[in-house]
């Protein structure tokens, strides 16, 4: 936990102002209004669109999550009718794979690397840069914070997003954490009336300029292998720099921000404890987007090798994916099913807090796109294939929404390319070798 | 070994290395560059940003968070993974506001006057010499090196700036603190090296990537001030200089904080992190017992390899360790407690009697929930665990399409106790191969249940220990700890994952001969630690680093 109540101190603060310091003020702020019915600023530019990418370990109990009807009005399968109250907004993919090209199957981790990076890569500790990274690029700095990224099991280490190839990026563990990151210090209220930039913030943002202008001294020295490890560092340190520059500015007012308040976190594996952790970074992140403040997160159920429990179980969800027997009257494996219903389950809760925030006539879920993956087709076999994919949400229009594509045999990376192109990059494939795709899902582009 | 060598440095953590700086000068010259210099670097842990923080500005600064929120295994060790990994936006973000916090407390009046080494004449005015004084200074431990002319003005630099908009000569020193601590010379251990005159496609460091690789292998923390100045003077790249300073290091109390920090590493302590041992079926093993316990392996190992100076192989099968009421509860042992401890936790020494199946550090909870399952011991995990982690082998991920399912059916009369059910599971032959390796050694401890609580039965059944061990028959898990002992794998492991730890990187083939060669003499001689780490840290070839891709501007 980062104590962040010590810092320059008001006193000084004051001190400042009244010897009448030649405080620099941030450029003139540009004054935006959202337009009548909230959908766009009052110049016309439209609300951007935000990207979401969710993790759900262990996949679903084959034969029972796929719609029998392809296209539109198809009926969800019971094992996913959790689906039911946002079906319209959430397209299904089934028959999806990826393909290992020869490597050695790193189970529970190939396949969701698969998918958020393009590549598959022959030993568990590399992994490279994830789609989210690219689409951040395509969206630009524009908003307080780069990304956001989240665990629900108190793994740091469960998410699935990379910048680069020096490692994945770690995720906030605590919801409250992740409350005080956002609405600490440093939060503007877009909707609040006066502003007034912090002179601190303004030697905080200076002082990491010039720690940037550091780089190309050291770059000089590097080999082309830490070459962009170092990169990566400085590209953080911007981060951060372009974080204190937002604090600098007044940010155009957004009716639909408001600040969530937080109860008490139970951070643990039992099923429960990570659907209250779920719930509280579902609410964060759905007001965080409202209020501007970033435009793209990830959000992971569990790690890889998912530690989910049910309540009195004394193996955790990974290991009953492989241990529990198959019942040879019901045809699959009874707990198993349970917890796959029950992440549905969430998945439906985080698109509804996403939903249940107006914007003008439509939603915050309308103007995102939120892609739901996972590491197999049927965990128990690590399987690679018939892997359950979803996305919810249409960007803002760009992606039609209530279908079920069925892509027999096709490489799951299709979908990741899909998102890409309709979320602006400009690029006419994605991934590697057999996981490499140079056609989206037309079907789904507006 | 006798290791008498009176200490040159008698820092107490108590007292900061301001405070002996301020008796030191410094030349501050700049630095030569290099044309051939080249930089590789690794990622400060967690702890060695605490303990160079509290090392540079004493014990009472409060560091309140970690930055860091995970790391990466690789070749067995987190260290060899933090050459791989940078830093994210997020974690960046964290030390910016624990740089802030740190910073602030620095120049807190109460702290100032021991901590800065001048006073400015006013305090609402920016004192340029007092500025560079205090960086230059600072910056030579935070950076681990002298700074150049350019670095010192450019810090000075940012002091200025920023005194002149918040009106205050110390929170203008508190802006250029809070530059130096988000820099990545602070951040990462930078290592500067140059081609090797004698070996082609090796790297020598310099004299100060040599005093920070040597002092966070031995103490985890920065450079002392007597290190950082056998580096200025050159002392360190001779071999009667680096030898002085190894022997002096090595005979210091915080030696143990280097001990302490690599088997936290080799043990893979970092699972405590995510560690969940179900407190609904092991009521016993509490948040506090899981810390008592990861305590009381470290505490056994610092007094077995440091106090008692003992063979490294006698901590398997060591009987002497350090309890708590809570562990000697967990453990079902008798203690006494002195009740003059007061409120903190009572560690006392005890000794298994001669006949107890608890023994060494494979009979601590630390290991046996370590490697366990939330809700249910696991032969498999702690086998597993036995060959990476210390005997440093490798067990292949398992294959596709296995039915695991006979493991845990623990309704099947047929197979109550987790060794049916496993060799049922070993009669699969894709399963066999790593199985055969793993199983044995774990169903020797399965007399261990998952929270490290002693028992005979499972599901109503006696608990068969017996297996085979390189084709040798042993009864128990005593039998099987004695014929670790002998293993030589066991100590080769020791001294690989020491060599690569402090290196951060896997050994080159001629450091893997050097390695076999001192691994070689040192089971006859005996495996001690400080000896251990004595040829290690004398070996040249321990301060270079291979020749990488060439460099690109």
């Amino acid at each position: 936990m980062i104590n962040k109540n010590r810092k320059f101190t008001r006193r000084s603060l004051l001190r400042g102002a009244i010897q009448g310091s030649t405080v620099v003020m941030g450029l003139p702020i540009l004054e935006s209004f959202l337009n009548s019915n909230g959908t766009a600023f009052a110049d016309g530019t439209e609300l951007p669109p935000c990207f979401g990418s969710w993790f759900f370990g262990l996949g679903l109990t084959p034969g029972r999550w796929q719609p029998e009807v392809i296209g539109s009005n198809y009926e969800l399968p019971e094992h996913v009718a959790a689906l039911q109250p946002i079906k319209e907004k959430l397209n299904i993919f089934s028959g999806l794979q990826i393909f290992l090209d020869g490597k050695v199957n790193q189970n529970h981790i190939s396949g969701a690397q698969g998918q958020m990076t393009g590549v598959v890569t022959r030993s568990a500790a590399d992994y490279d840069e994830s789609f989210d990274a690219v689409i951040d690029k395509q969206f630009g700095a524009n908003a307080r914070f780069r990304t956001l990224e989240v665990a629900c099991d108190g793994n740091a280490s469960s998410g699935w997003t990379a910048r680069g190839r020096n490692g994945k990026t770690p995720c906030q563990i605590s919801p409250l954490e992740l409350y005080r990151r956002i609405y600490g210090d440093g939060f503007i209220d877009p909707n609040q009336a006066d502003f007034a930039p912090n002179p601190e913030v303004m030697v905080r943002h200076s002082v990491l300029s010039a720690v940037t202008e550091q780089r190309q001294k050291l770059m000089n020295s590097v080999s082309s292998d830490d070459r962009s490890r170092l990169d990566e560092y400085f590209s953080s340190l911007r981060d951060v720099e372009q974080k204190l520059a937002f604090e600098l500015e007044r940010p155009a007012p957004l009716p639909a921000c408001s600040i969530p308040s937080m109860d008490v976190e139970e951070i643990g594996t039992m099923v429960a404890q990570v659907q209250h952790t779920h719930k509280q970074f579902a609410t964060l992140l759905s007001h965080a987007l409202a209020c501007g403040q970033t435009r793209i997160f990830h959000v992971t159920l569990g790690n890889a090798f998912s530690t989910l429990r049910l309540p009195g179980e004394p193996s955790a969800y990974h290991a009953l994916t492989h241990e529990e027997p198959i019942d040879p009257e019901l045809g699959y494996q009874p707990k198993c099913k349970v917890i796959g219903e029950q992440c549905m389950g969430f998945f439906v809760e985080l698109l509804q807090a996403l939903d249940s925030i107006q914007e003008g006539e439509g939603t915050l879920l309308d103007r995102s796109l939120v892609y739901a993956f996972t590491d197999h087709g049927e965990a128990r076999l690590h399987s690679m294939k018939n892997l359950p994919v979803f996305t919810a949400g249409s960007a803002g229009g760009r992606l039609k929404t209530g279908l079920h594509i069925s892509a027999e045999g096709d490489a799951a990376t299709r979908v990741g390319f899909t998102i890409q192109k309709a979320l602006g990059v400009v690029t006419n494939k994605w991934g590697v070798e057999s996981n490499e795709v140079t056609t989206p899902f037309s079907e789904v582009l507006a | 070994m006798e290791f008498r060598i009176a200490e040159k440095i008698k820092l107490s953590t108590q007292v900061s290395l301001i405070l002996v700086l301020n008796v030191l000068s410094f030349n501050l010259t700049a630095q030569t560059p290099i044309d051939d210099e080249r930089i590789t670097f690794v990622r400060l842990t967690a702890e060695q940003y605490r303990n160079s923080i509290r090392d540079i500005f004493g014990d009472s600064i409060e560091i309140t968070g970690n930055a860091i929120a995970a790391g990466v295994r690789e070749a067995g060790l987190m260290a060899v993974g933090g050459r791989r990994l940078t830093l994210s936006s997020s974690e960046v973000e964290s030390y910016e506001v624990l740089a802030l916090d740190v910073a602030s407390q620095v120049m807190s009046p109460s702290r100032r006057n021991t901590l800065i080494p001048c006073r400015p004449e006013n305090e609402n005015v920016f004192d340029g010499d007092c500025a560079r004084e205090f960086i230059s200074t600072v910056g030579f431990h935070l950076f681990r090196r002298s700074l150049s002319e350019y670095e010192i003005g450019s810090y000075s630099a940012m002091a200025s700036k920023a005194t002149e908009s918040l009106g205050g000569f110390y929170i203008g020193l508190q802006a250029a603190l809070v530059g130096m601590m988000v820099s990545p010379d602070f951040l990462f251990r930078i290592e500067r090296s140059v081609p090797s005159q004698e070996t082609p496609g090796i790297r020598r460091l310099d004299a100060w990537s040599r005093a920070s690789r040597l002092s966070f292998f031995l103490w985890n923390t920065t450079p002392s001030p007597a290190l950082l100045q056998a580096a200025q003077s050159g002392e360190l790249m001779f071999e009667a200089g680096l030898d002085e300073q190894v022997q002096q290091m090595i005979a210091s109390p915080r030696i143990e904080d280097g001990l302490r920090a690599f088997f936290s590493d080799m043990l893979a302590f970092d699972r405590f992190d995510t560690l969940d041992i179900d407190t609904t079926l092991y009521p016993k093993f509490t948040k506090n017992v899981e810390d008592e316990a990861r305590e009381q392996t470290l505490r056994t190992i610092a007094d077995h390899l440091l106090e008692q100076d003992v063979d490294y192989r006698d901590l398997f099968d060591s009987r002497k360790t350090f309890l708590t009421p809570a562990l000697a509860a967990l453990y079902g042992v008798p203690i006494s407690i002195r009740q003059e401890m007061g409120g903190l936790v009572p560690w006392v020494p005890y000794e298994y009697p001669e006949d107890h199946i608890r023994l060494g550090l494979l009979g601590q909870a630390t290991f046996l929930s370590l490697f366990s399952h939330p809700g249910a011991s696991s032969p498999t995990l702690r086998g597993k665990a036995v060959r990476e982690h210390l005997l440093c082998q490798t067990i292949p991920p398992p294959p596709g399409d296995v039915d695991f399912s006979l493991v845990r059916d623990t309704d099947n009369p047929e197979f109550r106790t987790a060794r049916d059910r496993l060799t049922e599971h070993r009669n699969n032959p894709t399963c066999a191969g790593c199985h055969t390796l793993m199983d044995p050694i774990g169903l020797a401890l399965e007399i261990f249940d998952a929270s490290g609580v002693f028992r005979n039965m499972e599901n109503g059944a006696l608990i068969d220990t017996s297996g085979q061990w390189l084709g040798q028959e042993y009864s128990d898990v005593r039998e099987l700890t004695l014929m670790l002992k002998k293993d030589p794998t066991l100590t080769s492991c020791l001294v690989q994952r020491a060599y690569n730890y402090g290196t951060a990187r896997e050994p080159t083939p001629s450091e893997v001969q050097w390695l076999n060669s001192t691994h070689s003499q040192l089971r006859q001689e005996g495996v001690y630690w400080r000896e251990l780490l004595q040829r290690i840290s004398e070996n040249p070839d321990f301060y270079t680093v291979p020749e990488a891709a060439p460099k690109e501007n």
